[in-house]
């Protein structure tokens, strides 16, 4: 169960199925006529509630979702955190570690040797846990924490050529610090 | 101001635009058919090699957006000639210049092996490791700026020959009425729709071939330094803005023809015109929204195209789809395959940027980025949106009204809409699932949804089919108004 990916679907399945019952309902009912200057007074009243509904969605939509931003170490000079160097080149990930303890705060320092790659960890079970871009010239900071040791893949999320679907590294999270994370 | 010219088109006119939609119906299909083998291949159905794979890639997303855009002036000349004077010899250049620039690019992708996608990221043109030369790029970015060039010359033609009649853009977008109460008469819906599309289309083309000439010059000479992210914004600006705009100029067939076919009038007000003009603002500054997980932006450019993907949404379904739901409601509307097709698209449109506007959220598009949900969206609004709005207006052209609404007719409607909701919405479950997108091979864990969307996209083909033989069958009783 991935929380987001599964309540985005299913917030976008009620939502568009509410934009079909409104297409269905008016089609039902298209055959039979009425005055338009009947229909449209009592269309533009409901209209006015939809455009209030939708506004007042939308800024609590904005609101709960932008107290939170990826992009805060980006910007924040003074951030200390266990850093893993990743660079992209066609078609491998090069990193300058593979395993990680979980709990640790990782921060992935993610550039690109060539062209721009797309830096996406995905879990075991093959759900996206989070990503940044890999491109030539900047480097992206991308922080996470591994909160279930296992193994873990790095897949390339940006088109980069004949073997894109090939860029794949396996990490692993461990259970405790080992040698080589030290 | 707002008389009607309701004489025959000019012949030439007439073909021109029969041109532009004969090739607009057989691409669409070609490219649905390219589309077909993509998902094949990633279902295992069929064994393509990566290169050839992505190859179709690249001309399926160029020729699509191409094609679409090419299908969609020919709606907004259509109309638009009923209230301005076009120049019939534009329509012509930016035809020919536009098969000039097919012949390159597909010249540069089959002939040279140019698989960079349409999104030609540099420096992927340019750093292909050997698998294509820097000719075959070279082609590519030249077709598709013949192609721009053309439209560039289509658009400018437009924005004359609007101001020329309105004086200027305020004036052709309804400010006086919206903002000074004038009472002058409401400039028409198509007219303001056009406006919109000049205003942005033209800033996007030239973002656009900016960002072309740039990368080709820097093709030959390497040490033309260019930066990843500018080009990427520019790329991203032109792309977003393009697309957008083809769907706004095809939308002038739904406010022109469920008037025709409900007999009530597609009101405009200041409501539409608020619409109108704020969407012309947002279109051209939400595309951040494409670049949310290059954290290098500034954080603000980010939350700046978040908020405006979502308040984007608000004219598209409060005004438009809104508008095309009150219009039909209890109208007692004639029925046949290009009304139902309007009708269609507004719930493709309107039901498709769903998703999409949740994938402009940055929290949502940390994991559905460049997954399966992002062509999942897309796919919703063109191919139940735009593509069913282009093929509404081919049919009411060519369709008679005595010939009702026949079998063949109501079949192939239903087996494109099953096969495409169903296309659609196998992209979105396998971007719940984390698909990534734009891999020619999929994991075996993946390989079912590509089997199932193969079945979709094979009835999308059926229904395509049965629509562009009937409207080409049917061109000898196209109208000549």
């Amino acid at each position: 169960m991935n929380e987001i990916q599964d309540s985005v679907f299913i917030l976008s399945l009620v939502l568009m199925a509410m934009v079909l019952s409104a297409f269905i309902f008016v089609a039902l009912k298209s055959a039979h006529k009425e005055d338009y200057a009947r229909v449209q007074p009592n269309a533009y009243r409901l209209r006015r509630i939809l455009f209030g509904v939708i506004v007042v969605g939308g800024i609590f939509a904005t609101i709960g979702t932008t107290r939170s931003l990826p992009y805060d170490v980006q910007h924040n000079r003074n951030a200390q955190q266990a850093a893993i160097n990743v660079e992209g080149k066609q078609w491998y990930w090069g990193l300058s570690q593979d395993s990680v303890a979980k709990d640790t705060e990782v921060t992935f320092n993610v550039s690109s040797g060539d062209v721009n790659h797309g830096f996406g960890i995905y879990d075991s079970d093959l759900r996206l846990l989070a990503q940044t871009q890999a491109m030539p010239g900047y480097t992206n900071k991308l922080v996470h924490t591994f909160d279930r040791p296992g193994n873990y893949q790095l897949m390339c999320l940006e088109y980069c050529g004949l073997v894109h679907h090939g860029m794949i590294a396996n990490f692993t999270v461990t259970e405790t610090v080992t040698h080589s994370e030290l | 101001m707002n008389n009607l010219n309701l004489a025959p088109l000019p012949g030439s006119a007439r073909t021109g635009i029969l041109t532009y939609l004969s090739i607009s119906a057989v691409v669409f299909l070609l490219m649905m058919l390219v589309g077909l083998t993509m998902r094949l291949a990633q279902a295992g159905w069929i064994g393509l090699p990566p290169d050839f794979f992505y190859q179709l890639m690249t001309a399926h997303g160029s020729g699509m957006v191409g094609i679409s855009g090419l299908a969609a002036s020919a709606v907004l000349w259509y109309f638009l000639r009923r209230y301005v004077e076009l120049t019939v010899a534009v329509l012509w250049i930016n035809l020919g210049l536009f098969l000039a620039g097919v012949v390159c690019v597909l010249g540069g992708i089959f002939v040279g092996g140019f698989g960079g996608a349409w999104t030609f990221l540099f420096p992927l043109p340019s750093t292909s490791m050997g698998v294509w030369g820097i000719w075959a790029a070279a082609f590519f970015m030249f077709g598709m700026l013949l192609i721009g060039t053309g439209f560039l010359i289509f658009y400018l033609d437009v924005a004359r020959a609007i101001l020329s009649k309105y004086g200027s853009i305020p004036r052709a977008l309804g400010w006086p009425q919206l903002f000074a109460n004038s009472d002058a008469p409401m400039p028409p819906a198509t007219i303001v729709a056009a406006t919109m599309v000049f205003v942005v289309n033209i800033m996007g083309i030239v973002a656009g071939a900016v960002v072309l000439a740039i990368m080709l010059i820097n093709l030959f000479i390497p040490e033309f330094a260019v930066d990843a992210l500018l080009t990427k914004n520019l790329i991203y600006f032109f792309g977003h803005v393009f697309i957008n705009a083809t769907i706004y100029q095809a939308v002038i067939a739904v406010y022109e023809l469920l008037p025709e076919y409900t007999g009530r009038p597609w009101k405009v007000n200041k409501v539409f015109l608020a619409a109108w003009s704020a969407s012309s603002l947002m279109v051209m500054a939400v595309y951040p929204h494409h670049l949310l997980m290059d954290f290098a932006m500034p954080t603000w450019a980010m939350v700046v195209g978040q908020i405006l993907s979502y308040a984007n949404g608000i004219p598209l379904v409060v005004v438009t789809a809104y508008g095309a739901l009150t219009i039909v409601h209890k109208s007692g509307i004639r029925w046949d395959i290009a009304s139902s097709l309007l009708f269609l698209s507004m719930f493709g449109w309107a039901a498709g940027v769903i998703p999409a506007i949740i994938d402009a959220t940055v929290a949502v598009n940390n994991v559905m980025h460049n997954t399966m949900w992002v062509p999942g969206h897309f796919h919703f609004y063109l191919l139940v949106g735009l593509v069913a709005m282009l093929f509404g207006f081919m049919f009411y052209l060519v369709h008679k009204e005595e010939q009702g609404s026949s079998l063949v007719d109501r079949s192939a409607f239903w087996t494109y809409l099953v096969g495409s909701v169903g296309f659609a919405g196998m992209f979105l479950v396998s971007g719940m699932n984390s698909v990534p997108r734009r891999w020619a091979a999929h994991l075996p864990e993946w390989v079912t949804y590509s089997e199932i969307a193969s079945v979709f996209a094979v009835l999308i083909v059926i229904g395509a089919t049965a629509f562009a033989l009937r409207f080409i069958l049917r061109l000898p009783q196209a109208r000549t108004v």
